[in-house]
């Protein structure tokens, strides 16, 4: 078996609307190896739901353009629907935005997951359920609470029982995408250590956690993924593009976290001007020029991928200049 | 601290919802909450939710009236303003923003309608309207010429944000409090409107109640801060203080739990978010009738209920 579970060559997504192609995923390669988490991470508008959703649902105004992305070896981006239906759940799986919204309110918990689980062809008995069971005590979660009603649960709760009801079946890959952005600092932290256990206990293989925090990839990432605009920036090791990044996008968005220690008072933070271009009928060109304040002629032409290190590329021409002087 | 400078003092504040119809089931939000307002002042109001943080800043707003305890602002409790333009007095002296700033905005209008409507209600003599309006949105940062005439949906989230804090500059506001003012923005754009509101606040001698469940930002920009757990008000002091030495077992599971680039979490024993009530339940029952006591100067903790 390969070691990549994921491997996307130059995607191409764009939302077709009438006046025209909306280019939110525009050439974006990268891949994911087994037994990792992959951050992504981007302001809003970068791509990376669409990213999300073009490699699950795949549904119009969203359409595929081109490039690849091979899950284990297939590509699923030409697959047709009833070939790909199999795999959901299976081989990939999401745990999506608003997850504490995906539950029924007029069903119990048990019956959600009854149903949800009968449609991937999985008898609900009692031996499944023994399943949920270990899963739920597995994360602190009474096994009673399948027999509780959705608004009976906690934010953090539901959080916490749609991870596991996404990867019952033990995917290989799975999405989580801004899982922890609608809980409290406590929430995230038992979340997203949440995602790496059920990593290290095999139940899945390996996730892309996509998230705007950059400090919580920081916490639980192997290697993180910045987009900007639907264009690929910068990927690497967490603590190499965290600590020696070198696209001018990353190390803005960087600077500009607030961190314990640093007040206004004493150091004021600097933003980024400006905000993301509009992405409709977009022409060629680095799409973070407009926000640059190292802008030069050359950034009129879509930069290439540069490899720095063994795991670490940045796509951005000048970026060797822009490098504050007297260190790396 | 001089006591000329404290503009609204909450005492005992404590609100309880009551639910259903016939046997009415009591919600305590918020219990015996006291704090002061200090003039020119950055307040972060800090909890997860459900911690009562919101039901005390909209009954600073006067959209929820307190079941006891008072709100004195400038020495007048806030609870006997009734007349129509004793009200109109208040609104003109405290301010809101609230989170989506989509939702502040009538989609149907154009942006201006906000300052038309403030004109109407607030300063109808004003004849430099314009004028007035163009020097609110250059202290914001923002180009006249490009927002005003716009629908709220040509314009970001950020500049709606900022549009808003233009607005609370053209009333002479004393109190602005921004609930969750800037969890919608982006990385890159909300460190500017921060940097704004703090710069305003110094300037106008304005005081912020920043409600945040975000520790990170509420360090950067608060001169004092207030924890929230439950509806108690757990800890309280100056914000380098609390963050450098917190006392009660909820803040301190809080302060553990921010993400910091650079330092990993601990991952020597599990972390479980439940853990934390029946730690506060040991604490209290440590320090039996001891209630509040100041630990520091400016740093006062909840050690029993």
């Amino acid at each position: 078996m390969s070691e990549n579970v994921l491997e996307i060559k130059d995607l191409k997504a764009y939302y077709r609307i009438l006046k025209g192609d909306v280019k939110a995923l525009d050439g974006i390669s990268f891949n994911v190896k087994r037994g990792e988490i992959l951050g992504v991470a981007g302001e809003s508008g970068c791509g990376k739901s669409t990213l999300a959703s073009a490699l699950m649902l795949r549904k119009p105004p969203l359409k595929y353009i081109s490039g690849e992305a091979n899950l284990l070896g297939t590509n699923i981006m030409t697959l047709p629907e009833k070939k790909f239906r199999p795999m959901r759940m299976n081989n990939i799986s999401i745990i999506p935005q608003y997850a504490l919204d995906a539950f029924s309110p007029t069903k119990k918990i048990r019956t959600f997951i009854s149903d949800l689980v009968s449609e991937h062809g999985i008898k609900p008995n009692r031996k499944f359920f023994e399943k949920v069971r270990e899963r739920l005590e597995m994360i602190n979660l009474d096994p009673s609470t399948l027999d509780r009603y959705s608004v009976e649960l906690s934010g953090g709760m539901k959080q916490r029982m749609i991870m596991i009801i996404s990867t019952l079946l033990d995917p290989d890959f799975i999405i989580a995408d801004e899982i922890t952005s609608a809980l409290d600092v406590s929430s995230q932290r038992f979340v997203a250590n949440m995602l790496v256990k059920l990593r290290d206990e095999k139940i899945i293989g390996s996730s892309i956690f996509i998230t705007h925090d950059l400090s919580i990839l920081y916490q639980i990432a192997e290697r993180i993924l910045i987009m900007y605009a639907g264009h690929f920036a910068e990927i690497g090791p967490t603590d190499e593009l965290v600590k020696h990044a070198k696209h001018p996008y990353t190390r803005a968005l960087i600077a500009s976290l607030p961190q314990v220690g640093i007040q206004y008072k004493d150091k004021a933070l600097e933003g980024i001007k400006g905000t993301p271009p509009h992405l409709l009928n977009i022409g060629e060109g680095c799409r973070f020029r407009f926000r640059c304040p190292y802008k030069t002629e050359k950034c009129e032409k879509t930069p290439e991928r540069e490899k720095i290190s063994e795991n670490h590329y940045v796509s951005c021409w000048n970026w060797r200049e822009t490098m504050p002087k007297g260190g790396e | 601290m001089d006591n000329n400078n404290i503009i609204m003092k909450v005492e005992n504040l404590t609100k309880e919802f009551s639910t259903g119809f016939i046997s009415k089931e009591k919600t305590v939000a918020v219990k015996d909450v006291s704090f002061n307002l200090v003039k020119g002042q950055v307040i972060s109001l800090i909890g997860e939710s459900g911690s009562g943080k919101t039901t005390v800043g909209r009954m600073i707003l006067k959209l929820l009236k307190p079941t006891s305890g008072t709100i004195l602002y400038r020495g007048k409790d806030i609870t006997q303003i009734e007349k129509k333009n004793e009200k109109k007095d208040y609104y003109r002296r405290v301010q809101a923003i609230f989170q989506d700033p989509f939702s502040s905005f009538n989609p149907l209008f154009r942006v201006d309608r906000v300052f038309d409507m403030l004109f109407k209600s607030f300063r109808k003599e004003e004849k430099n309207r314009r004028e007035k309006i163009e020097e609110a949105l250059v202290n914001v940062n923002l180009n006249p010429d490009r927002i005003l005439g716009k629908f709220p949906h040509q314009l970001s989230g950020g500049q709606l944000q900022r549009l808003l804090i233009a607005r609370a500059l053209l009333l002479d506001v004393d109190i602005l409090v921004a609930d969750e003012l800037i969890s919608m923005l982006d990385a890159s754009t909300r460190i500017g409107v921060l940097n704004l509101l703090v710069e305003l606040c110094k300037k106008n001698g304005m005081t912020v109640i920043f409600i945040t469940h975000d520790l990170n930002l509420g360090y950067y920009i608060s001169d004092t801060t207030l924890i929230m757990y439950k509806g108690r008000l757990v800890e309280r002091g100056d914000t380098k203080k609390i963050y450098e030495k917190p006392v009660h077992p909820y803040t301190k599971m809080l302060f553990e739990s921010i993400p910091e680039i650079g330092t990993r979490w601990s991952q020597e024993e599990e972390f479980l978010p439940e853990q934390v009530a029946y730690d506060v339940r040991d604490f209290y029952q440590q320090n039996p009738g001891k209630g509040f006591v100041e630990v520091e100067p400016q740093h006062t903790v909840l050690f029993s209920e």
